[in-house]
């Protein structure tokens, strides 16, 4: 007789108390099948097994993965579903993968941002995959009435001892009647089993990318849509105070012509004039004749020259707020045998993602249906609330892939714009901004400057660490990762050490860009540490493993001041092992450079990940820099999801961190931004990326975490470290183009 | 206007304002959307589209101009419904593509240089895939998919059905 793996029905009331733990959201998609389990027993005479909002297996023996996570280019459609995959057992190749459109009581959190993807439902995914293979297994122990501890999935199939055979297929329709087991009666596969996860799986929309078929945000057609055009105050929050609309009215294509009131924040729906057209080209077009007269508000007074002088001007002041205060700095600096004095700076910058902002929205009979490449859309959900007065009721929101992610697309500005035309608008209507339209109303990174003082004594041995940090906010808080944490490395190992922080308040919008904060302070810090190596006469990552020192974790806080604490618990062993390992994979202090070539190394620990890097680099005597290799080092935990995008993800982020660092940078002129398009902001090049980057994981007994961030704050500064190491030119603006790189 | 183009082997009418860039023809008239908009002003190469075999920028070309010039795009590229182009190959063996918004058009400038030039080198590869921008980066990937495909293509288009 079957003894069974499986525990006797769960109520949904012990279920959920079982699982609560969990995670409340997730614990329910887990449980669900539509209708409950006697409806889905009922549904599933001869149709799909669906265990549960993320597998269906047809009586034909399809299984179909939902992937609830939104796509960007991180590659979470594949990795997740492979988890998935492992455990129960079924080739890759024979999974389809389907984007889930947005439905947390379905699928619980659905965010991408933050690298939380991975870390935040990896152990879930294994659960999900070993329920369904459980109940597969037990369907074929009962159908054969033998101990489901006699039998084995394997390739889709169930088989016994004997030699019987079912397919999963086969199973389906049993399976489908058998209650969900507590997650104790589930077995998981063992990682030394496992034959998918770790290898290197090419992402399950390859084909679609390659042959050109329709998949991204930008590419969706409805019948009878119409195609829009919103045009803002080039000074953030302006308003509208006239329009020509009746003239635009009259041109080719154009369908309808208003102005949409909007909001003040500079966020959510700012105010503009929506063109609706029979074509793309058609509003395009009508919108060069459109003459706004436009209430350009106090922002049009602020410019970031205007801020960079003044930063310069108070930088001896004491800060406006104190972050961290340890030790006595002035008197170490005082004592110190050297002490260096820098000045960083760092422009604002844009996300740029090559698919400009689009949102299709179709509103009809006082409901609203939207298609979407958003990173987060709960925000979208509380922003259709706050400005439109939508209830998650009155939406259905379908994620889209996006062209590019960065940040950009956690803000829903453009999905808010889509929503408010399509309210005025008869049928569907996509909203397509210009690049121009990108650059310029982005939500971006912020600038910064920090002017730095380090002392080092006689033995080299850094003694002392002072800080004023300027950065750039809106109503009273700064932008996204424009707020230095009291706990950022190196404070809390530095006994004198002192950060403060002064804000300028603006009306400039910005939002996260790919590993917020991390991806200048890494760059900053680093590069300032080099120098006090240099300084002290010691070697670049010997005085590293000294500052990191013996303990083996750094408790979060302390510090005194107002920003006490804040930061993550630092696994300092980790990253000195993870330093170590990166510096012996490049043949750090090996190799002979000879001038005009160099090395340099930079480590951050960000996103839960430890990371370091070694850069080799070239540069000419007239200044021309080629990074001829970057050697990674990855602690991510103990296991890599897939290897081709864990690898991809460090590729990419090494070459983005030299491309901002090479060129990026937006000037903020009267409220407005300068540039429009790549003629006059750049992005990098093939010709300019490294000639070979090399990754290497070291697999440690932790948790898995993410890759589509931490791979990118090391980059910037271990290249400029390998640039000092060639030219003994010190980089300390970004971009790069503001520095004479040219020796002889 | 009305024009009769030749896309993709197939004749084509539209009937669109003269001035109207192939792009957008393409993408709004024709259904086929794998060609992309990421300028509008001939920088990024997201939009590339081959005309007589040559690549060119579909949001820099006015309908006007196509007449009966032979518009391939990557919908068209593959040389059979089955079977793909070996640069399509290559990238979907190596996993090229992170975002995939720039792949069409990295793909088609591609598919051209290994026309012209069936083995390049490192530096003649990125001499001529300087026009296109990947913006999540995949420089290093698109480097060894052309590298791949250049193999796939002389070893005599052995290259898998799709």
């Amino acid at each position: 007789m079957s003894t069974t793996l499986l525990s006797a029905p769960a109520s949904r009331r012990d279920f959920l108390k079982l699982t609560g733990l969990a995670g409340g959201g997730f614990a329910l998609a887990f449980y669900i099948r539509s209708g409950g389990d006697a409806a889905a027993a009922e549904a599933a005479k001869g149709a799909d097994f669906s265990p549960n909002a993320f597998i269906r297996i047809s009586p034909a023996g399809q299984v179909t993965i939902v992937s609830k996570q939104p796509e960007m280019g991180q590659g979470v459609k594949t990795s997740l579903p492979m988890v998935i995959a492992e455990q129960l057992e079924v080739p890759w190749k024979s999974i389809v993968v389907e984007q889930g459109d947005f439905d947390t009581a379905k699928y619980g959190q659905q965010s991408a941002g933050g690298s939380n993807s991975t870390p935040g439902n990896y152990d879930n995914f294994h659960l999900l995959g070993a329920t369904a293979r459980t109940m597969l297994v037990e369907a074929a122990a009962q159908t054969w009435s033998v101990p489901a501890s006699e039998c084995t999935a394997a390739n889709a199939a169930v088989t016994h001892k004997s030699g019987k055979k079912l397919t999963y297929g086969q199973l389906a329709a049993k399976a489908a009647t058998l209650p969900v087991p507590a997650k104790e009666a589930v077995k998981l596969k063992e990682p030394k089993d496992f034959k998918l996860l770790g290898t290197r799986v090419p992402q399950v929309d390859s084909m679609k990318i390659a042959t050109g078929q329709a998949l991204f945000g930008i590419d969706m057609k409805l019948p009878g849509m119409s195609y829009a055009i919103y045009e803002k105050c080039p000074v953030f929050g302006g308003k509208v105070v006239s329009a020509n609309i009746d003239q635009i009215k009259t041109l080719p294509g154009v369908k309808d012509a208003f102005v949409l009131e909007g909001t003040a924040d500079v966020k959510g729906l700012m105010p503009g004039v929506a063109i609706i057209a029979d074509s793309t080209w058609a509003a395009f077009s009508a919108r060069r004749q459109l003459k706004v007269t436009w209430d350009e508000g106090k922002t049009a007074e602020q410019s970031w020259d205007g801020f960079v002088a003044k930063a310069r001007a108070d930088a001896g002041k004491p800060g406006a707020r104190s972050l961290r205060k340890d030790g006595d700095v002035e008197g170490a600096l005082k004592g110190a045998a050297k002490v260096v004095e820098a000045e960083y700076i760092y422009p604002f910058i844009s996300h740029a993602n090559l698919e400009p902002q689009t949102t299709t929205a179709h509103w009809k009979d006082g409901k609203l249906e939207l298609w979407s490449p958003t990173q987060i859309p709960s925000i979208a959900a509380t922003m259709l609330k706050s400005v439109l007065k939508l209830e998650p009721k009155d939406f259905t929101l379908h994620i889209l892939r996006a062209g590019g992610g960065f940040g950009r697309r956690i803000s829903v500005d453009y999905l808010i714009e889509a929503a408010a035309i399509a309210q005025k608008v008869s049928g569907p209507v996509k909203l397509t901004w210009s690049r121009e339209d990108d650059l310029r109303h982005d939500h971006y990174r912020p600038g910064g400057l920090h002017f730095l003082k380090g002392g080092v004594d006689a033995q080299g041995k850094v003694v002392a660490w002072k800080n004023h940090f300027f950065t750039f906010g809106q109503g009273g808080n700064p932008g996204s990762g424009g707020s230095l944490n009291a706990d950022e490395f190196p404070g809390r190992w530095i006994a004198n050490y002192q950060a403060e922080q002064t804000m300028f308040d603006t009306g400039w919008p910005m939002g996260p860009w790919r590993a917020p904060g991390s991806c200048v302070f890494a760059w900053v810090f680093h590069s300032f540490i080099d120098e006090l190596a240099h300084a002290g006469g010691r070697d670049p990552l010997e005085l590293r493993l000294e500052l990191l020192g013996s303990k083996d974790e750094m408790p979060a806080g302390g510090g005194g001041a107002q920003g006490k604490g804040g930061g993550a618990p630092y696994n300092v062993a980790r990253m000195r092992n993870v330093l170590k390992f990166t510096a012996e994979k490049a043949g750090w202090g090996k190799k002979k450079f000879a001038k005009g070539t160099g090395a340099g190394i930079a480590f951050h620990f960000s996103h839960r990940g430890y990371f370091a890097q070694v850069a080799e680099v070239t540069v000419s005597k007239d200044g021309q820099l080629k990074v001829d290799r970057v050697v990674c080092g990855v602690d991510i935990g103990a296991q890599v999801v897939n290897l081709s995008g864990a690898e991809q993800q460090v590729e990419g982020s090494i070459v983005d961190g030299l491309g901002v660092l090479m060129t990026q940078e937006l000037n903020i002129e009267r409220g407005r931004v300068v540039q429009s398009n790549f003629h006059d902001y750049p992005l990098i090049r093939i010709t300019d990326s490294p000639t070979k980057i090399e990754t290497h994981f070291l697999k440690t007994n932790h948790p898995t975490t993410g890759m589509g961030e931490p791979a990118l704050p090391p980059a910037a500064p271990a290249i400029c470290n390998a640039i000092f190491a060639a030219t003994g030119k010190r980089v300390r603006q970004m971009p790069l183009t503001r520095t004479d790189l040219r020796w002889s | 206007m009305k024009y009769t183009l030749n896309v993709n082997g197939q004749s084509r009418t539209v009937d669109v304002a003269p001035e109207t860039p192939m792009l957008w023809v393409l993408r709004d008239n024709l259904d086929l959307v794998g060609t992309k908009y990421g300028c509008g002003v001939g920088q990024c190469g997201a939009c590339t589209i081959h005309l007589n075999g040559v690549p060119a920028r579909a949001c820099m070309t006015p309908v006007s101009t196509v007449g009966r010039t032979k518009v391939t795009t990557i919908e068209g590229l593959a040389p059979a419904a089955n079977k793909l182009h070996p640069v399509q190959q290559a990238w979907c063996d190596l996993d090229v593509a992170q975002c995939g918004y720039c792949q069409a058009g990295q793909i088609m400038t591609a598919a051209a240089l290994l026309k012209d030039n069936p083995k390049p080198s490192n530096d003649e590869i990125d001499g001529y895939m300087a026009s296109n921008i990947c913006r999540c980066a995949t420089y290093t990937r698109i480097r060894q998919g052309i590298k791949r495909a250049s193999e796939l293509a002389l070893s005599g288009g052995k290259e898998a059905a799709q």
